[in-house]
């Protein structure tokens, strides 16, 4: 059977095992709508918590930029994994005690307070939209280079399946749909892990191949000689950064805590039994995330020996048939700036931005490149970081069950994400706007009836936003994470660990975290991108790390305010102790 | 935080296994900030003069160790916490 129709077959499986799923798990009532009837076991919880969190940014980009960027790359494993840490010990079980359907639920009770309710609702809505525009572009990438369909048709197909599973399921479709996601892409990306590690290194285990000796006679350990590899191409070494420690230092807690303070995330732990279980969640969830994130790196050193063993220095014509497929989708590009029809692969970019394609072929017959050539750097090949992991199977001559295999993982990562994305941007729309602020005698159909209509209506903006993806898409990821970890966590924070934190300090140290981060990165991602060098920036930290100081700007004017205003009523601190102790979870209110 | 000025009281049990979970958090959370932001960023360049097989040991704490760390971090809390809120007679 050839590759082709290996994918159709693999992906139209998955395909039909999620619709199936979906019919078989409709939600019935808003509590199986928002947090799957609460009966959730902690381990099935890990697994969908694990599918939900890795998007298709984890799944397709990360290994593609651990192989680019090798140390600096460490901020988004430590950063993307270390939040668990936080979730577990700091905010999982005592959000499960308090037991209820959403995160603004937890700030607008905690605090006594419908602008509270509000201004968390802003920040959930602003998160989960940037977020998921990149999933819905993800489903189309994948939907164009393999099933050789429109991005445009790619991202309505997604769309519909996204559409049947969380609208008719709720968290409760979802739940189980991302439990099956996650074994799809976990085996579609463990398996051409395992045959690269052996080819490379002749030990199948990635996380140890890739501190083993290359097998090509040379003795040299896999890092080492990535590190000589490109030090003769005028790369820095693989294992040293560029970028400044203090940046690091900032980038990773920035993810660590906005990791621990996005809403899609913390909503899954509403789901378990009881407040021990979210613990217990957040572990598997953690154990069942390390074994894709520990595998990246291994993944990405491979594919940049494997990319520059078969293009450096070879000539285009004799270029390997994935090199043509992916510049045919216009992620590849060679320009020839030497004319001898030989790829030079070198430190620096090959021309100035994204590759912009002309009529025709050049002499050696790759496509014509109208961009302005870089005159100082004699690098010819240009490659879009994001296709290492879709480019590995085909790089490392794997069979075409493994490729088919890769695309289904991939539309499986993005989905699951979407999905999880939708939901928490329905409930807080149909639960925390309408019910429990602006028309709290809706009934219970009626306030269904909105979460699936504000869910289609989510999916519709979110393909949008996939199919004409505006240019500051890209740019803004970083708002994300930044703006969960100066906004929603200390705010979540506090309310259980602090009795004395109360509404006015809670609100105004969420409400200057939020503008002070939001304005740092707008100035430097969109109104003056030229100014975002290091000179210019705030105590050197970057606008991917400035979360951190619009988090410690959050602390200091909450606690600042709170002191000078009224101490919250005793039923608030009532609450928190309820919190705080594990028994009785599910009746938090009950006192 | 303000516990003396409350105006009602937590029974001893909760002040107490209340207590203990701080000592355990502050403890985790320095093992936590150790492995990842020390030996993976601050003490990095120190570290990778030591090898683990073919990993530099700072690249290797950046890279996989305090994955490994952060998950038996977790472990231990669940299982402490456990026995915690058994000798106080509050699990759930």
């Amino acid at each position: 059977m050839d590759t082709q129709t290996l994918i159709y077959i693999f992906v139209g499986l998955s395909f039909a095992l999620y619709i199936g799923i979906a019919i078989w798990s409709r939600a019935g009532s808003t509590k199986e709508f928002y947090v799957a009837g609460g009966g959730v076991n902690p381990v099935v919880n890990g697994m969908a918590t694990a599918a939900d969190w890795m998007s298709a940014a984890s799944f397709i980009s990360m290994a593609g930029l651990i192989a680019f960027l090798g140390y600096d790359a460490s901020v988004y494993l430590m950063g993307w994994t270390g939040g668990y840490v936080l979730l577990a010990l700091l905010l999982a079980p005592y959000l499960r005690k308090f037991g209820q359907f959403t995160v603004p639920d937890f700030i607008g009770t905690r605090y006594y307070s419908k602008t509270a309710r509000v201004v968390a609702v802003i920040c959930l809505i602003f998160i989960s939209f940037t977020y998921i525009a990149g999933q819905m572009r993800g489903v189309g990438i994948v939907f164009s280079r393999f099933l050789d369909v429109q991005i445009f048709w790619g991202v309505i197909i997604g769309m519909g399946i996204v559409f049947v599973y969380a609208v008719l399921g709720g968290m409760k479709g979802i739940t189980y749909t991302q439990v099956a996601q996650y074994c799809v892409l976990i085996f579609a990306y463990m398996v051409p892990a395992f045959f690269l590690s052996f080819m490379i290194t002749g030990n199948p285990i990635p996380q140890i191949g890739l501190g083993s000796t290359v097998n090509d006679g040379s003795g040299l350990y896999v890092l080492q000689k990535l590190n000589l590899v490109l030090s003769d191409l005028g790369f820095g070494e693989y294992t040293d950064g560029s970028k400044s420690m203090i940046d690091v230092f900032c980038i990773t807690l920035a993810l660590m805590v906005g990791t621990a303070g996005l809403p899609h995330v913390i909503v899954r732990f509403f789901t378990v039994p009881k407040a021990s279980d979210a613990r217990k969640s957040a572990g598997w969830a953690l154990v069942f995330i390390a074994l894709l994130y520990t595998t990246a790196p291994a993944v990405g050193a491979f594919a940049r020996i494997n990319f520059i063993d078969t293009v450096n220095e070879t000539e285009y014509s004799q270029a390997p048939e994935w090199f043509k497929n992916w510049e045919r989708n216009d992620l590849i590009a060679f320009e020839d700036k030497n004319g001898d029809g030989v790829m030079q692969y070198r430190s620096g970019d090959a021309f100035a931005g994204a590759p912009e394609f002309g009529e025709g072929t050049g002499a050696s017959g790759e496509r014509v490149v109208t961009n302005a050539p870089v005159a100082d750097s004699e690098n010819e090949v240009y490659v879009d970081r994001d296709i290492m992991v879709l480019a590995n199977p085909e790089i490392g001559n794997l069979p075409g069950w493994v490729i088919a295999l890769v695309a289904a993982g991939g539309l499986a990562a993005a989905l699951s994400t979407a999905a999880g994305l939708l939901l928490v941007i329905s409930s807080s729309v149909s639960h925390d706007l309408l019910k429990s602020t602006f028309k709290p005698d809706i009934s219970e159909k009626g306030e269904l009836m909105a979460a699936r209509i504000a869910a289609t209506a989510a999916i519709v903006v979110a393909g949008y936003l996939g199919i004409y993806p505006p240019g500051w898409v890209a740019q803004v990821v970083a708002f994300a994470f930044g703006l969960a970890a100066a906004s929603l966590f200390p705010a979540i924070f506090m309310g259980i660990f602090s009795k004395s934190m109360n509404k006015e300090g809670a609100i105004a140290g969420m409400v200057s975290g939020l503008a002070f981060t939001f304005s740092y990165i707008f100035y430097f991602k969109l109104v003056n991108p030229e100014a975002n060098v290091a000179e210019n920036w705030l105590f050197g930290i970057s606008p991917e790390g400035i979360g951190v100081v619009g988090m410690v700007l959050n602390f200091a004017i909450a606690i600042a305010v709170s002191k000078m205003t009224a101490s919250p009523p005793v039923e608030i601190k009532k609450l928190v102790d309820s919190i705080r102790v594990p028994r009785g979870a599910g009746e938090a209110h009950a006192h | 935080m303000a516990d003396e000025t409350d105006t009602h009281t937590t029974s001893e049990a909760e002040g107490a296994y209340w207590r203990d979970n701080i000592r355990l958090l502050v403890s985790l959370m320095a093992i936590w900030f150790a492995c990842s932001f020390g030996a993976g960023i601050l003490f990095r360049d120190f570290l990778d003069q030591f090898m683990l097989g073919g990993y530099p040991l700072g690249f290797w704490f950046a890279q996989q160790g305090s994955i490994y760390i952060f998950i038996a971090l977790i472990v231990f809390y669940v299982v402490r916490m456990k026995a915690l809120e058994r000798k106080y007679d509050l699990d759930d």
